[in-house]
């Protein structure tokens, strides 16, 4: 029998290749050729070959932002995931509850991030806004503009208003499809609400879970419009995160060769992290 | 030992799930709630079990009046359809977690889950998980987990259901192996009257919130006190057609089918109920009658054939031995198997059986 060979399909996956190139590939590789060059004005480059990438993996500033990055990263990660499934779990499960406490839950991931940003900032200044001015007067010495530690108890607080809620609708969507006779079982056998929640509803919650700290973990590493609208950074440098500290080097500065090491080196870092978690993820599942 | 539903009612919202109920179930016996779906065998069991309480009516265990006690406190286990296992424990502790609840030391528990496994044919799976087991298995386990601790009533809600066909073969004729010498009161609640009748023990026809008939499973598929616990119990669905009877000939009212039968009733109207197998396409038992169809659909599995026709206004369907080929919109002559006609008065009550 003999095959005939058309080649024809080919042209089905061009506009794939056309718009992966347009949309990935090819910014992400201006990025890698300005990371290589000293950049000048009127389109004059000069090779550094890995200057640019040896500079920021040594230097204080990229050490310092990259820090205060995990460090905000971990602290809101372990705010809202107990959080977001102690509200799941306390949620009603049928009835008129059901649709109001959703609409309620998911308003916060509606407002636009830089709005989210603004409302912060207004409703924590210390003089007119209602939180800054509410702790002023109930003793509390609080400015978010000028002390650091209230500076990031602010974001914080604003990263846990705006994201917890994603915590909250995955976990429920998670609780929900446990069937009742689980339920059922293990109280036949004489669970106790503890080991109900341990044996049965942990479990059962795990993939979205996972998914829930995958989605917080790379959201809120990579955050930027809130803090910059909120804080800008400061004061000084104390919420001063990776992204915030990328863009002033970029833009503020205009050292686009390290800028662009920098970037690729975070880029690395999140991809890297991702893939760590994920193939752990993966392999859990593999071995169950 | 024994189990007493008096008066049992439950209502959720203006909707009524169960109507009044008494039903009786002794120590050592199985029980069938037969079913439909919706006729109220899980409700009813959640009542039993404690799971949920009665609108109205009390329910007894033993002699003590159980009804509003928590199912913790009772001692009682149950399988669901699906496969309910804790999804991160071990086979091992997946059966071994009602009684390590109670508190018993480790080596009894060892030795009764070990006893439980060999039963259900699953020592060798004792450390994996629910996940890499077969539903078969899964269920297998979950049956265990019931075992292994000595509860007074076992509530099985339709346990094969999710089976494929060979798994619950398999499992339906070790079911009533394992329950044998056991001191409980098992309730087994399903859909199919095959089901019933492959377990034995007593069986109760439900449908719609009723308990139509209780008693012992062969007694109600032979003598249903009913046409509707006939029809619940009979799969393919029952024939059934108006008749009139005067001195001893028989007529059908849709058509002149007629036969002759000594069956001792008054003279006047009645209906018959005839189980599908009681028609065939060859000639069984010594009294028969011919009718004669328009083959609607035939049906065949290779052991038996299920031929649907039609005669006048009747729908019916007839279930033969071997192949019995039939074309469709096919003139066929069946046989019916008078003896073993029912014989139903105008409130649907059986007045004889043939």
């Amino acid at each position: 029998m003999n095959k005939t060979f058309n080649q024809k399909a080919w042209y089905f996956v061009i506009p794939v290749f056309v718009l992966v190139a347009f949309n990935a590939a090819v910014p992400l590789m201006t990025v890698v050729n300005y990371s290589f060059q000293e950049t000048f004005g009127s389109n004059v480059f000069a090779w550094e070959g890995t200057r640019w990438f040896k500079e920021i993996l040594h230097s204080e500033r990229f050490h310092a932002s990259l820090g205060r990055q995990a460090i905000f990263t971990f602290i809101i990660l372990l705010i809202q995931l107990p959080l977001g499934i102690f509200i799941a779990l306390t949620m009603p499960k049928k009835g008129w509850g059901v649709p109001v406490c959703l609409i309620l839950m998911s308003m916060p991931l509606l407002i636009p991030w830089n709005v989210v940003g603004a409302m912060w900032n207004i409703f924590a200044l210390p003089d007119i806004g209602f939180l800054g001015n509410s702790l002023n007067s109930i003793g509390f010495d609080y400015n978010f503009t000028q002390q650091s530690g209230d500076a990031w108890f602010t974001t914080v607080l604003m990263d846990v208003w705006h994201w917890t809620s994603l915590v909250v609708l995955l976990s429920y969507a998670g609780l929900n499809s446990i069937q009742p006779a689980y339920y059922q079982a293990a109280e036949i056998d004489g669970a106790s609400r503890w080991d109900i929640f341990r044996y049965i509803e942990l479990p059962k919650m795990k993939k979205v879970l996972t998914l829930a700290i995958l989605l917080r973990f790379m959201d809120s590493f990579m955050i930027y419009t809130e803090p910059f609208v909120l804080t800008g950074g400061g004061p000084g440098n104390a919420t001063n995160f990776l992204s915030l500290d990328l863009v002033k080097m970029a833009l503020g500065q205009f050292d686009l060769g390290p800028a662009a090491a920098m970037s690729l080196i975070y880029f690395l870092i999140v991809l890297l992290i991702c893939w760590i978690f994920y193939s752990l993820m993966m392999k859990n599942e593999a071995r169950t | 030992m024994s189990l007493e539903l008096k008066e049992v009612e439950k209502k959720v919202g203006i909707e009524t799930h169960i109507y009044s109920t008494n039903l009786k179930l002794e120590k050592n016996t199985i029980n069938v709630l037969l079913g439909s779906t919706l006729a109220g065998k899980t409700t009813l069991m959640q009542i039993m079990a404690g799971l949920d309480k009665p609108t109205s009516g009390e329910i007894w265990f033993n002699g003590e009046n159980v009804t509003g006690k928590e199912v913790q406190k009772r001692n009682c286990s149950m399988v669901y359809q699906q496969f309910i296992n804790y999804p991160n424990f071990t086979v091992f502790d997946n059966i071994a977690s009602p009684l390590k609840i109670t508190g018993i030391n480790s080596d009894e528990i060892k030795q009764r889950v070990g006893k439980v496994a060999e039963l259900l044919k699953l020592s060798a799976m004792l450390n994996k998980k629910p996940d890499e087991l077969s539903g078969g298995q899964q269920q297998r386990t979950a049956l265990a987990r019931a075992l292994v601790k000595d509860s007074d009533l076992i509530l099985l809600d339709e346990p094969l259901a999710n089976l494929d066909f060979k798994l619950r073969e398999e499992l339906r004729e070790e079911l009533p192996k394992l329950f044998e010498d056991r001191d409980c009161i098992v309730v087994y609640a399903t859909t199919e009257p095959l089901d019933a009748l492959m377990i034995g023990g007593n069986t109760a026809t439900l449908l719609e919130g009723n308990v139509v008939q209780y008693g012992k499973t062969l007694d109600v598929y032979n003598k249903p006190d009913n046409l509707t616990s006939a029809k619940v119990f009979s799969d393919p669905p029952m024939n059934i057609a108006e008749i009139t009877k005067s001195g001893d000939n028989f007529k059908l009212v849709d058509n002149n089918v007629q036969w002759k039968s000594n069956v001792n009733i008054k003279d006047g109207n009645y209906k018959i109920g005839i189980r599908p197998h009681n028609i065939t396409t060859y000639k069984e038992g010594s009294n028969s009658v011919e009718i004669n169809g328009k083959v609607l659909i035939s049906e065949l599995s290779g052991s038996e054939s299920l031929i649907h026709f039609t005669n006048g206004k009747l729908n019916w369907v007839s279930l033969s031995n071997g192949i019995q080929q039939r074309n469709i919109g096919e003139d066929t002559k069946l046989h019916m198997n008078v003896d073993e006609f029912l014989y139903f008065d105008q409130n649907n009550r059986l007045v004889n059986h043939g």
